[in-house]
């Protein structure tokens, strides 16, 4: 009997929200960022002056289903 | 450990990528070209003289489009791992995999297909310049209340689970997302900006491509994520039960 007593059963241990938090924020922000950049810079708002970014990613922003022309 | 999960979910985006772009060149490339040539004709029908090419088409369907989908990979891997790290042992007792594919699932639906059903991705000359940052606006706003609707969802299927049961609960919460879906579809405006010769075949194959490219990503984060993080978290909850039992 001891050896199913002590077999170790264990499930899954979230991980706490003040751990997870400033992760979700400093790389939250930094990740989303580039999928502006993919996405929507030099279309409808602009951080960059010119074309160019829009121009070369734009087969990728079409077929990712971003608006675009 | 978050930033485990966040180097891990980024790494598999960039695969994911790698493939997605595969896909893209095979299957939406031709469609984009299409799209281009209808726009450079209806440009000379019209007598206006063709818009001085930035960038070629050669490095726009290259280099460009790799840029564009590695990126766009990476960046959802390394959101899906945040997410992941929120969800995983608040799912019940689903083990990463399960989380994982889980999670994939629910997102592809709340963040792609939805939002695509409402606005869906348009080829090169489908859609006109001067409504740009109106569109971009709606299509945000929807990717937003989807995935607001779809958490909720999630949230009411818990709260449901021990009176219903698994599969009451989720028939339920899936029904509530619906609702909540064919509202707001009803409520935002619609945009329909398809020239009126546009091939209805190039149109149709683009977004079949678009769709496919996303489920690609989506399949690829879900089920390699799952398998890349499934040792790293076993050995954190064998320590978590551990210090618990002590
Ligand atoms: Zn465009």
């Amino acid at each position: 009997m001891s050896d199913t007593t002590f077999a170790p059963t264990y499930g899954p241990v979230a991980i706490p929200v003040r751990e997870l938090l400033p992760w979700a924020i400093f790389a939250g922000l930094m990740l989303m960022l580039m999928i502006y950049f993919v996405g929507a810079e030099e279309g409808a708002t602009s951080l960059i002056r010119g074309t160019m970014v829009h121009e070369f990613v734009h087969d990728g922003r079409h077929l990712l289903g971003f608006p675009c022309h | 450990m978050v930033g485990k999960l966040l180097l891990r979910g980024m790494l598999v985006g960039l695969v994911a990528g790698i493939l997605a772009f595969a896909f893209a060149r095979v299957y939406g490339e031709p469609q984009v070209d299409k799209a281009i040539a209808f726009e450079e004709q209806q440009a000379q029908a019209a007598g206006e003289a063709p818009e001085p090419e930035m960038v070629s088409r050669a490095t726009q369907a290259g280099i460009g489009l790799a840029t564009g989908v590695l990126v766009y990979g990476a960046a959802l891997g390394g959101l899906f791992s945040l997410v992941f790290a929120y969800a995983y042992g608040r799912l019940g007792s689903l083990g990463p995999r399960g989380t994982s594919a889980l999670l994939a699932l629910l997102g592809f639906l709340a963040v792609i297909v939805v939002p695509s059903l409402k606005y869906p991705a348009s080829p090169p000359s489908v859609g006109n310049p001067e409504t740009i940052a109106y569109r971009t606006e709606l299509f945000f706003i929807m990717i937003v209340i989807s995935i607001a609707a779809m958490v909720a969802a999630v949230g009411l299927a818990q709260r449901l689970w021990s009176r219903l049961g698994a599969w009451n609960a989720s028939i339920v919460a899936g029904l509530a997302f619906l609702v909540v879906f064919a509202l707001v579809k009803a409520a935002l405006p619609d945009i329909n900006e398809v020239p009126e010769n546009f091939s209805a075949t190039v149109l149709w194959q683009f977004r079949v491509a678009s769709l496919g490219i996303q489920l690609v990503l989506w399949t690829v984060v879900g089920l390699g994520f799952g398998a890349v993080v499934e040792r790293v978290v076993a050995v954190r909850d064998q320590r978590g039960s551990a210090r618990r039992y002590a």
